[in-house]
């Protein structure tokens, strides 16, 4: 049991023991939930759970203070092994306000246990939420186990002599909230206590204060018996190794850096800002000791103008941003696909269509990735299943990207990218072999192919003997000299798909978790893979015979993937659009899909997918 | 082999094809007699361009070259100027290209000063396309696209480049190869990023744009050259130059030596106020129109502090451990 060596009295209240425990923070956007919540995670990755987590804030930075705009929101999910998703209902909910109240109880699962700040709720805090009615007085909780706690008024307690003035001492009320989190569930503060002094080094005050607001809110717990009891996680053993915590962006910028790494390639990373995007540019951007060069853009075009640049030049060009941003692409990327340069192209997405709901997660962008060029202009398309997953799909568009010499669409979405899970660290050596087309200088043609995969050799500007010019008009096969002849295009768009298509030589098949052929397949892409997975299992264990197929290359598909299909009776997809994956697979395989969509902003939950495939193996 | 360099080495094998007489020849002429001189090996050299008759420029050089799209030249030539900085990289670019679609990057890239060398050929309108009005084309010019006269005021090219704080401005003519080569050599030898607008005759849909002012018996009197170092004088006489009163520029007659309130042109002066002022010259009337070199600004360039940055970042952490990095922050082992 991951617990309180924190030097505190010996705990004695009642233990109750849970299988998992989703909890969900929420507060004002500026009552610094996220920081809350990934500390609250940090620790319990610690303290070696599994765990998913599921960040949720608002598009305004500041929307009106005590408002539901502005209620934003953490969510994290642990258990022993096999959490797949952040959870579909908290267990636990601390409201910092009414308005985090109203928002998020809908959520809860019954009598589920919601912590709320009382000093919050004057009656100019219930007006700002829409609340006519104390919700603690007018009976309306009575389903819940509610622990009101002076939140304000015992954090301004705890810093009382240091002086500091009312709004420095309430900003420490977080604090206290995440002391008496670790108090119920026996997490170990140390790593929260040493992430404060590093990050208040410099200022003895705050650090000072904090410190004192999280250790009071153990404490306060420990002293009052403000709960009845206490939460015990049992841990299960996961596969050996050394695990850390990783969010997807990360994970992706970590992915495309080991990439260049293992093809001796420098980075290249051209960005634009945008949401959900930002965090992998900002990652990036720390690498320096790597040598690679970020380059934040005058605009999404530049972004990825630039990077193209960059790999003409023998770097390996990356780019990242969300649906707008891979709009204004499309053109570059064509470029990309006539001069046949690597280049990876990160889409990170988000609701749409237009600005949409930038802090929301979608995947609607799946056509759009295969097809959204002008004329024939094939283009590879990876994604990632799972938070961790980021880092080995990232890694795989620019291991394609450059054997092959094309651009690769590798697709995120919002959910992915600020929710993490624990990550098994890989050995850097066992990272697949990245070979880069060499030219020949013995016969060297920009355009003559290697038969493998037909790659054109990648010679680079400084190289003696081997001055050539690319461009987007059409080439001549082998010489690249411009051509208009009519065949030659003819042959050239074919050369072009056949190119794209021979990457399922060397990417691996589709596996199928689940009974090899049967009644029921559910196939899905992207970050419904958690919800997915929940569903499967909850339905085996319910007695349904049902597979599941996570695709993670979706152009070219896995040579296999057709046989795949055509072993079930039956083929569900979710999907966090309109049935993208069901109009390709239908169009690719001439199979029958029912599909199944949601397009909320908000991930599937695996109680819908359960509540889907019951309904379709029975 | 830098040394024996000459310009057929830098003439590739491909049929040139502007139309007979463009003012495109000329200057693909003087590039491929100055890049020999500049002691760069030829595989070194990188040329961008964008869309537009400018920009088929690259396929008749034998360099490393890249056709890209419509107006992204300067931005691709970031990329490939910061993944490489030995490179040297021009970029050929037309009014249209450069000032229309192109104008975000041309811009970004000036103010970043990213060491590459921009020739932005204006022949004042849309060739590629057949004819249409340029925002380098003057108020009131009829094209197809603007039957009764273009309602929209065209851009001044220089003064762009210089409020984007381009280092190294300047501008030249077609027919004038001298003079071309001058600036040209002057903008490859400057660290920095140079633009150069470049006056080129389109014969097929704006024939005759510039000859008021560059035709052989009137350029004397209708240009003046800025010549660093050199006062600014002009007329077949040499018997004129631009001198201050107070915040206006004036034009004064002389006999013999050229008198000291005649401007001595130092174009290395960061305050661009003068450099502006003679890009606005021949706003007035009866002023000469200005060619020569505008600005030329010593200061470290973008790919310079770009890997300055990655240079400190290795000397103080060491070069990157990837296994290192993948295990950083909180840890467990199972
Ligand atoms: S259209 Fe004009 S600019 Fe284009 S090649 Fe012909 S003459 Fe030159």
């Amino acid at each position: 049991m991951g617990t309180a060596d924190s030097g505190t009295m010996k705990d004695p209240s009642t233990k109750t023991e849970l299988p998992s425990v989703v909890i969900r923070l929420a507060g004002d956007s500026g009552d610094g939930m996220q920081l809350t919540g990934t500390q609250f995670t940090t620790s319990t990755a610690l303290s070696g759970h599994d765990l998913a987590t599921l960040p949720d804030f608002p598009a305004e930075i500041r929307a009106p203070a005590g408002t539901m705009n502005g209620v934003s929101g953490y969510q994290i999910q642990f258990a022993g092994t096999d959490v797949h998703t952040p959870g579909d209902s908290p267990d636990v909910l601390v409201a910092m306000n009414p308005a985090a109240l109203r928002a998020n109880v809908g959520d809860l699962v019954r009598n589920a246990l919601v912590l709320v700040n009382v000093d919050s709720f004057k009656p100019k805090d219930l007006a700002k939420a829409g609340y006519e009615n104390n919700p603690l007085e007018d009976g309306s909780l009575s389903g819940y186990r509610v622990i009101e706690v002076e939140l304000t008024r015992l954090t301004r307690q705890a810093v009382d002599d240091l002086g500091l003035d009312t709004r420095s001492a309430d900003r420490c009320k977080n604090f206290f909230a995440l002391g008496m989190m670790f108090w119920l569930f026996e997490r170990p503060m140390e790593p929260t206590e040493k992430w404060l002094r590093e990050k208040f080094a410099n200022r003895e005050l705050i650090l000072e204060a904090n410190l004192r607001a999280l250790k009071a809110g153990w404490a306060y717990c420990e002293a009052t018996e403000v709960f009845a009891e206490r939460y015990v996680v049992p841990r299960a053993a996961a596969e050996p190794g050394t695990y850390r915590n990783i969010s997807g962006n990360t994970a992706t910028a970590l992915g495309l850096l080991a990439a260049a790494e293992r093809s001796d390639l420098q980075l290249f990373y051209g960005s634009y800002p945008i949401t959900p995007a930002s965090d992998v540019l900002h990652e990036v951007a720390k690498y320096k000791e790597f040598g690679a060069v970020s380059f934040q853009a005058e605009d999404e075009i530049s972004a990825v103008a630039a990077a193209i640049g960059a790999s003409y030049a023998g770097s390996l060009g990356t780019t990242c941003t969300s649906g707008p941003g891979m709009a204004l692409k499309a053109e570059a990327m064509g470029l990309a696909t006539m001069v046949e340069l690597p280049l990876v192209v990160c889409n990170i997405q988000r609701g749409g269509p237009s600005t949409g709901l930038p802090t929301k997660t979608e995947q609607a962008d799946l056509l759009q990735s295969l097809f959204g060029r002008p004329s024939e202009t094939p283009t590879p398309v990876v994604a990632a299943a799972t938070p961790s997953d980021c880092f080995a799909m990232a890694y795989e568009a620019a291991r394609i990207a450059v054997r092959s010499m094309t651009p690769v669409i590798f697709l995120s979405d919002g959910y992915l990218a600020n929710g993490a899970e624990p990550w098994r660290i890989p050995n850097v050596e066992d990272l697949p072999d990245i070979p880069v087309p060499q030219p020949n200088p013995e016969n060297f043609l920009p355009y003559l192919r290697e038969p493998e995969t037909l790659a054109r050799p990648w010679a680079r500007p400084g190289t003696p003997g081997m001055e050539h010019r690319v461009g987007g008009l059409e080439k001549e096969d082998g010489t690249g000299n411009v051509s208009y002849t009519a065949e030659n295009h003819e042959r050239m768009v074919h050369l072009r798909a056949e190119k794209i298509q021979k990457i399922a030589d060397y990417i691996p098949e589709q596996s199928v978790d689940g009974p090899d052929s049967g009644e029921l397949l559910v196939v899905g892409w992207g970050s419904t893979y958690g919800a997915i997975t929940g569903a499967v299992e909850h339905a085996r264990r319910e007695g349904l015979s049902v597979s599941h197929a996570h695709i993670r290359y979706l152009n070219p598909f896995p040579k296999n993937l057709g046989d795949v299909l055509s072993s079930y009776r039956k083929v569900l997809i979710p999907e966090m659009n309109l049935g993208q994956l069901a109009l390709l697979l239908r169009g690719m395989y001439g199979i029958e899909t029912e599909s199944f969509t949601k397009v909320q902003g908000k991930p599937f939950t695996e109680a819908e997918v359960f509540t889907k495939i019951r309904e379709m193996a029975s | 082999m830098a040394t024996t360099l000459t310009n057929k080495d830098f003439k590739s094998d491909q049929e040139v094809r502007w139309c007979p007489g463009c003012g495109d020849y000329a200057i693909l002429n003087s590039v491929q007699n100055v890049f020999p001189k500049l002691g760069i090996p030829r595989e070194k050299f990188v040329v961008v361009s964008g869309i537009g008759c400018a920009s088929r420029f690259p396929y008749y050089m034998d360099t490393y070259g890249f056709h890209t799209i419509h107006g992204r030249a300067p931005a691709v030539a970031t990329g490939v100027k910061m993944a490489n900085p030995e490179l040297s990289v021009w970029v050929v670019s037309g009014d249209g290209d450069a000032l229309s679609i192109g104008g975000n990057h041309l811009i970004h890239a000036m103010r970043r000063n990213v060491d590459i060398k921009v020739l932005m050929f204006n022949n004042r309108i849309y060739g590629l396309t057949k004819g249409q009005a340029s925002p380098a084309s003057e108020l009131g010019k009829k094209t197809k696209s603007t039957p009764m006269g273009s309602a929209d005021a065209p851009f001044n090219p220089l003064a762009i480049a210089l409020g984007a704080n381009a280092r190294f401005v300047a501008r030249s003519v077609d027919i004038m190869a001298g003079h071309l080569r001058v600036v040209l050599e002057a903008a490859a030898r400057h660290k920095g990023s140079a633009f150069v607008e470049i006056f080129q005759n389109c014969n097929i849909f704006n024939d005759k744009a510039f000859d008021a002012w560059t035709e052989k018996d009137v350029r004397d009197d209708r240009m003046v050259s800025l010549d660093p170092g050199e006062p600014i004088v002009f007329g077949k006489e040499k018997n004129r130059g631009i001198a201050l009163d107070c915040l206006e520029p004036k034009v004064v007659s002389f006999d013999g030596d050229v008198p000291d309130e005649v401007l001595r042109w130092d174009p290395s002066r960061t305050d661009p106020t003068l450099s502006f002022m003679m890009a606005h010259l021949d706003d007035r009337p009866n002023f000469p129109l200005p060619i020569g070199i505008f600005r030329q600004v010593d200061e470290p360039t973008y790919e310079q502090r770009v890997h300055e940055q990655i240079e400190t970042a290795q000397s103080k952490r060491g070069k990157g451990d990837l296994q290192g990095l993948l295990a950083s922050g909180n840890t467990w082992v199972v």
